[in-house]
Parts: structure tokens; C-alpha cells; sequence
């Protein structure tokens, strides 16, 4: 059996300890890795879910500012599972990303985040280190590009467990290194602790990054794409790992995917992203059964079920646009929308309740179900409209358990 | 089926020179007009299958016979001619589009090299173009100005060019994002229809593959594990890498055949079944003998290579399957 994970705080991070300082090992650290201890403040951080306010992040160079997400609000709630479903230049990694505060001073970060009682986007750059890889992990996209290659894999897992003051000796460290790989169902984990990175395939490598991820027991784990690089039986083994990490640690995950099978199987909630806004967000069988955004349900058509016809999937009309394109007013999904009115194109639509904790920015739509009107071409029986169930479920009783 | 095949592949092998057996006696059909499927995870071999039916490789052992000529000691000016019916969508039109090269020079220059006269391929470049719904504008554009979906359209008519009887599409659609990946597939479908073309479509994307194909062939290790029809495949999956690899399709719902491991190295490949071990149903004599294609259960067009296919081994069930 594998060592129970922290789920809660102990070893408080002591800064009195003198050799901590000396006694890491002298491996080159990651540029900006600073060789101190975790600072006090964070530690012992209550049950709570990660809430994100009113999110706008803003590029800027010396030319231009890229306003790539605005306007984004969601919850994660503790042991649950929140989706940020989009296309590529949608802003949904940037929302990730924003939330972990890992974009530097010349990305303008505005709107607020906190998790549990914490004001993250309050904390100075020290403090937010600790909380990251402690209370809030991160298992980044590139999986290859993401760990040393020149250092070992259980180095790198027993690195973070001792900064964040989880393991105080080297060699507990070491061990708790082999736990955490051992956990993520790596076989054989003592070798994989001595491999290098290049030596591993990618899932294992995606494993040992999700290791990293746990192994101070976070409250809630932010996953960008975290199977997206993978073949289909790696993924399921993943996303079964997940799951069985959410019962254990009651830590609540924000998946990050523009799978719309994956956000099926993993979801309580989904949020929806379209040009860097929120287009639709609400439960996971709700949204994706019962579209209220012409978007989501175009998105919903385009993925093949067994029901589609050949050559009947309900394309949508254009192109994404590309990330941080300058959006004029109104909605940026108009000029795809079959839908869209000439309001459409004056103002902006904001979020608005259409159903027990669901809301849409589509004020045409608006949940109410749009006669026969078609958003692609037609599926199952028919045209399919906003709000009528397409993907084979009829009445969703609420958010999948 | 009575007809003639296309496409016959018969017993492909390659190995590299690292000592990987990409391809292992691999064979298969396409007819006229239809749509096969290759699926199976990277490294099972699915690409390099499609470049040895291109001769873009050459086998080791095994032939490939195109409308019933053996392409093998074909060469020269007859290879060129045979290379007209047998066209490529690759994967990734940013970097097989020259990029010093405008979309409509790009599909000019397929139909020159096939002895096409230049006002003549300049026409047929434009109604192409039009025809897989690159606006006239676009045409002197060069590939960097245009986006993925349009590229791969481009692609398309490229390939389109010359009348081909097969394309075939190497993971075509997945780099496209979803909303326009239905495009694409729409228009693939559309073209079919009206054009009688055959696709060997190779992708990892099962969804689409089944959406696509009229019979599908499974790959795991350099070899065939199951072909069947795309519907008798889904419905009634034989091997257990088929189901394990159906099952993992993420969705609502999923019972996940769930594989222990990795995909063992393909220069050391396990003795006797390769998917031995990682097959929960594995048995002793798995590892001693290679399992032979063998006809499962229904048509003779569904066919495993398990030694288990007779028995009533315990696959998660598909939802929506009754």
C-alpha cells in the first residue's frame, strides 16, 4: 500500500531549520526556482472551492494589447469536477494559467480568485509560490516540455514535496517520491524514479507530471489538457486516476479540454469558452444534452455519435476566430450563428439564467427552445434546435455524479 | 464481394533500420468507392502501412497491387501514372503546402507533373479550388495567409486533381479543430459521392473513423488484430484490444476496458500474441503462438486474430448498444 496523501496540513514549513537551505540536492534548479522554504502563511488553507471573478487577461507589446479572456467567472467546488470546454484560441488555457498567476508583469491580469478563504491574486509572489504545487496543482499540457530532462524523475517529485515542507530528510522525500509515482499507477515506480524523462513514454511522463500535481495534496488540481497528447487507452487510465484521486482527496479539478467526450465523462459542470468569453455554463448533462448557446450546441453537432449520418455532421459555418482577435461589438459568434439577430451584432450578451444553475450569453436563444430552427445540418430525427436534447439523453436529472 | 478490388495489400512487412517491426504481414482491401478505416494507437504501424501502399517506402517482404497491377517492379513514368490514381491527404498542410507557393500554383503543380498543359491545369486548379469552397479571392494567397481548415482543403483539391481512384487520408482531419473538422469530413463525404473516390482513412480519431468508414481495420504492434464492418465492429467487437480500444473512447457514461501498461517496445515485441501482455484475458498459450486471422462471428468479412474469438469473454458494452 501506498502512503496515505496529505490531506491535511501537516509539518508546518518551519523557516527555522538551518540545513534546509544547504542540504537540497545540487541538482540545477529550475530558472526562477528561489531555494527558500515555503512561506508560513499559507499553510493549513480550509476546505473551500477556487472561485475566479470577472477574469480579464491582456498581452500587451510595444505594437498592440491582445485582450485574450474577459469577463470569466466559475467555480470549483471541493471534490468536484468543472470543465473549461473551447476550441483552440478560445482563452480557456489563459484562464488556467491566469488563475495560477504564472503569467509575469507584462500580462495584465484583472478580476479576482480565491481559494477557500485566500485571496490569490492578493498574495505577494512568495506566498503564491507556496500555494502553488501545494494547494493548487498544476499538471501543464506538454508533458515532454514540462519536466528537467536532465535531472531524475523522483528527484523531480521529491523536490517539490521538500520545498513545500511535506517531507523534511532527503530520503523521506525519496520515498514519497516512489509513493506518489506508485499511486498514479506507474508500475515499478523505483526505476521510473531513477529514469530521466526521455526515457519514459508519454504517458508515463503525463503520470509523473500528475504525481508532481498531488503530491502535497492539493485542494484543487487546475489540468490543462492533460490527456490530449495521449492514445485513447493511456487517456482512460488517466482520467480513471483522476477520478479515483478525487474520491480520495475530496480535491475538487478544473479540466481544461476542447474534448467534448472528455468533458462528458469527467464533468459536473461545464463552462463553454468562445473568443474569450464564457458563452454557456451550468451542469455537465445539462449543457451537454441541452444546449442553451447556438455555440455549444454547433460544437455538440460537429463530434460524430454512432446516430450521425455519413456526411450529416452539423458543421458551423467559418472559422474560430484566432486568439485575441479584436472582437467588435457584440456577440463574436454572430457571423457563425444562424441565429444571430441584428442586436446580435450591437451589443455584447451577458451571461443570463436559463435554468437551475445554468446560465448562457445568448439573449436570442436564451433556453427557450427555437422552433425549427437549425443550427448544422441535421442530425438524429431531423433538425436538431438549441435547447432540445442532441446527444441521446432526454432528461438529464442534474449534474453527473 | 464479387467486384475486383482497388486496392490489394498482401502480406506488408517493413522494418527500420533500429530493428522495429513497424509492419508485420499486414494486408487488406479497399474497393472502388468505399471508405476503409485504419485505427489504432501511435506507433501501431497504421502510418507506415499507408506510406508502403504510396511506395513512399518499399517492403521488406509482401505487395501491393493497385487496380491489378503489382506496383512492386513498377517504376519511372509508370509509377507517375499509377501515382495519379493513388493520391495522399497528409496530416499537416502547413508543412506539405510549399510554402513559397500560392494554393492555386500548389494544385497546378500536381496536375503538371501528371503531363497536365499549364492553361489547362490553371482552369481545373480554379474549379477545384471553388469546388472545395476556397473562395476565388484566395487563390494567389500563400499558405501562411490561410488557416488550417482552408489548407486542408487545399489539400484536398491537390490530391483531387488528378481523378484518383484512392486517397489516402493520414490523420487528415486532426489537427482541425472540431467545428471545422465537421466541415472537412462533410466535404470529404460530399466529394465521395459525387466522385466515386476511395478513401483509406488512417486516424486515431475513432469517432470519426466510424462515422466515415464502410469496413475498418484495427492495428496493434505492426499488425492487424480485427477488420470488420464499421457497424459489426462497434456493435460486436472481438478483440479484446478492439474493445479495449472502443470502450476508451471518452463519453458519458463509460465502462472503460482500462489496459494495464504500456505498449511494449516494437523492437522487442512480445512472443507469440503481442497485445498478450497487456490483455486481461490473456492465456498461457497466448505467448506461444501467433493467432491467424480467423472469421468471427457473423460475415465472413468479420475476421479477429485471437485465440480467444470463439470464446464469450466479458467486453464493457457500448452505450446506446442494446
Amino acid at each position: 500500500m501506498t502512503a496515505p496523501l496529505m490531506t491535511t496540513p501537516l509539518m508546518a514549513a518551519t523557516v527555522t531549520d538551518p540545513r534546509l537551505g544547504q542540504d537540497r540536492p545540487g541538482g540545477p534548479l529550475h530558472p526562477g526556482f528561489v531555494r527558500r522554504r515555503a512561506s508560513r502563511s499559507t499553510r493549513g488553507i480550509a476546505p473551500g472551492a477556487l472561485r475566479v471573478q470577472d477574469l480579464a487577461v491582456t498581452f500587451r507589446s510595444k505594437r498592440a494589447a491582445v485582450r485574450a479572456v474577459r469577463e470569466v467567472s466559475f467555480t470549483v467546488e471541493p471534490g468536484r469536477t468543472l470543465v473549461l470546454l473551447g476550441e483552440s484560441g478560445s482563452g480557456k488555457s489563459v484562464s488556467a494559467r491566469a488563475t495560477l498567476r504564472l503569467y509575469g508583469d507584462r500580462v495584465d491580469v484583472e478580476g479576482s480568485a480565491t481559494l477557500a478563504d485566500l485571496d490569490l491574486f492578493g498574495l505577494s509572489e512568495a506566498e503564491m509560490r507556496a500555494v502553488r504545487g501545494k494547494s493548487l496543482g498544476f499538471v501543464p499540457q506538454d508533458a515532454g516540455g514540462s519536466l528537467d530532462p536532465l535531472r531524475r524523475i523522483g528527484a523531480q517529485v521529491a523536490e517539490v514535496v521538500r520545498w513545500h515542507g511535506v517531507e523534511r530528510t532527503r530520503r523521506a522525500a525519496r520515498d514519497r517520491a516512489v509513493d506518489l509515482l506508485a499511486q498514479v499507477g506507474i508500475p515499478d515506480p523505483g526505476r521510473v524514479a531513477r529514469a530521466y524523462p526521455h526515457e519514459l513514454s508519454g504517458g508515463m511522463r503525463q503520470r509523473a507530471l500528475i504525481a508532481i500535481a498531488i503530491s502535497c495534496g492539493p485542494r484543487v488540481l487546475i489540468a490543462d489538457e492533460p490527456t490530449t497528447a495521449l492514445d485513447v487507452t493511456i487517456q482512460a487510465q488517466v482520467l480513471e486516476l483522476f477520478a479515483r484521486l478525487q474520491d480520495e482527496l475530496g480535491m475538487g479539478l478544473l479540466m481544461v479540454t476542447h474534448d467534448v467526450g472528455v468533458a462528458e465523462q469527467v464533468a459536473d459542470r461545464v463552462a463553454v469558452m468562445y473568443a474569450g468569453r464564457l458563452v454557456e455554463e451550468g451542469p455537465g448533462a445539462v449543457v451537454l444534452s441541452q444546449p442553451a448557446h447556438p455555440y455549444t450546441a454547433g460544437l455538440l453537432g460537429a463530434v460524430p455519435t454512432p446516430e450521425t449520418p455519413r456526411g450529416g455532421l452539423q458543421a458551423i459555418a467559418g472559422q474560430p476566430p484566432p486568439a485575441g482577435a479584436v472582437v467588435a461589438d457584440g456577440c463574436a459568434f454572430a457571423d457563425r450563428c444562424a441565429f444571430a439577430v441584428e442586436a446580435c451584432r450591437r451589443e455584447s450578451p451577458p451571461l443570463a439564467e436559463v435554468g437551475p444553475g445554468h446560465r448562457a450569453a445568448c439573449p436570442v436563444v436564451g433556453g427557450s427552445v427555437v422552433g425549427r430552427a437549425v443550427v448544422g445540418g441535421p442530425a438524429v430525427g431531423g433538425p436538431v434546435a438549441v435547447g432540445q436534447p442532441v446527444r441521446g439523453v432526454s432528461h438529464p436529472e442534474g449534474p453527473a455524479s | 464481394m464479387s467486384r475486383a478490388p482497388l486496392l490489394l495489400a498482401e502480406n506488408l512487412t517493413k522494418r527500420f533500420g533500429n530493428g522495429v517491426l513497424a509492419v508485420d504481414d499486414v494486408s487488406l482491401t479497399v474497393y472502388p468507392g468505399e471508405t476503409v478505416g485504419i485505427v489504432g494507437e501511435s506507433g501501431c504501424g497504421k502510418s507506415t502501412t499507408g506510406k508502403l501502399i504510396l511506395r513512399l517506402l518499399e517492403p521488406d517482404a509482401g505487395y501491393v497491387a493497385f487496380d491489378g497491377r503489382n506496383l512492386g517492379p513498377i517504376a519511372g513514368q509508370q509509377l507517375r501514372d499509377i501515382r495519379a490514381q493513388l493520391q495522399l491527404v497528409p496530416q499537416n498542410p502547413q508543412t506539405s503546402l510549399n510554402p513559397r507557393r500560392t494554393v492555386a500554383e500548389a494544385v497546378i503543380f500536381n496536375l503538371r507533373a501528371h503531363g497536365w498543359p499549364r492553361h489547362r491545369a490553371a482552369r481545373r486548379a480554379a474549379e477545384l479550388l471553388d469546388r472545395v469552397g476556397i473562395p476565388a479571392a484566395y487563390l494567389r494567397r500563400y499558405p501562411h495567409e490561410l488557416s488550417g481548415g482552408q489548407l486542408q482543403r487545399v489539400a484536398i483539391a491537390r490530391a483531387l486533381s488528378t481523378d484518383p481512384k484512392l486517397i489516402v487520408c493520414d490523420e487528415a482531419v486532426s489537427a482541425l479543430d472540431k467545428s471545422v473538422q465537421a466541415q472537412v469530413l462533410n466535404l470529404l463525404v460530399e466529394l465521395q459521392q459525387e466522385r466515386g473516390v476511395a478513401y483509406l482513412f488512417i486516424s486515431h480519431d475513432l469517432g470519426v473513423v466510424e462515422h466515415l468508414s464502410d469496413r475498418v481495420v484495427v492495428m496493434y504492434l505492426g499488425r492487424v488484430v480485427e477488420e470488420g464492418t464499421a457497424s459489426e465492429l462497434w456493435r460486436n467487437p472481438t478483440h479484446p484490444y478492439t474493445a479495449a480500444l472502443l470502450s476508451s473512447t471518452p463519453g458519458r457514461d463509460r465502462q472503460p476496458l482500462v489496459l494495464a501498461g504500456d505498449l511494449p517496445n516494437p523492437a522487442d515485441p512480445p512472443s507469440g500474441c503481442g497485445f498478450r501482455t497487456r490483455c486481461p484475458f490473456a492465456l498461457d498459450a497466448c505467448a506461444e503462438q501467433r493467432p491467424a486471422m480467423a472469421p468471427a462471428e457473423g460475415t465472413g468479412a468479420h475476421r479477429a486474430a485471437c485465440l480467444r474469438s470463439t470464446d464469450d469473454l466479458a467486453f464493457p458494452v457500448r452505450r446506446g448498444a442494446a
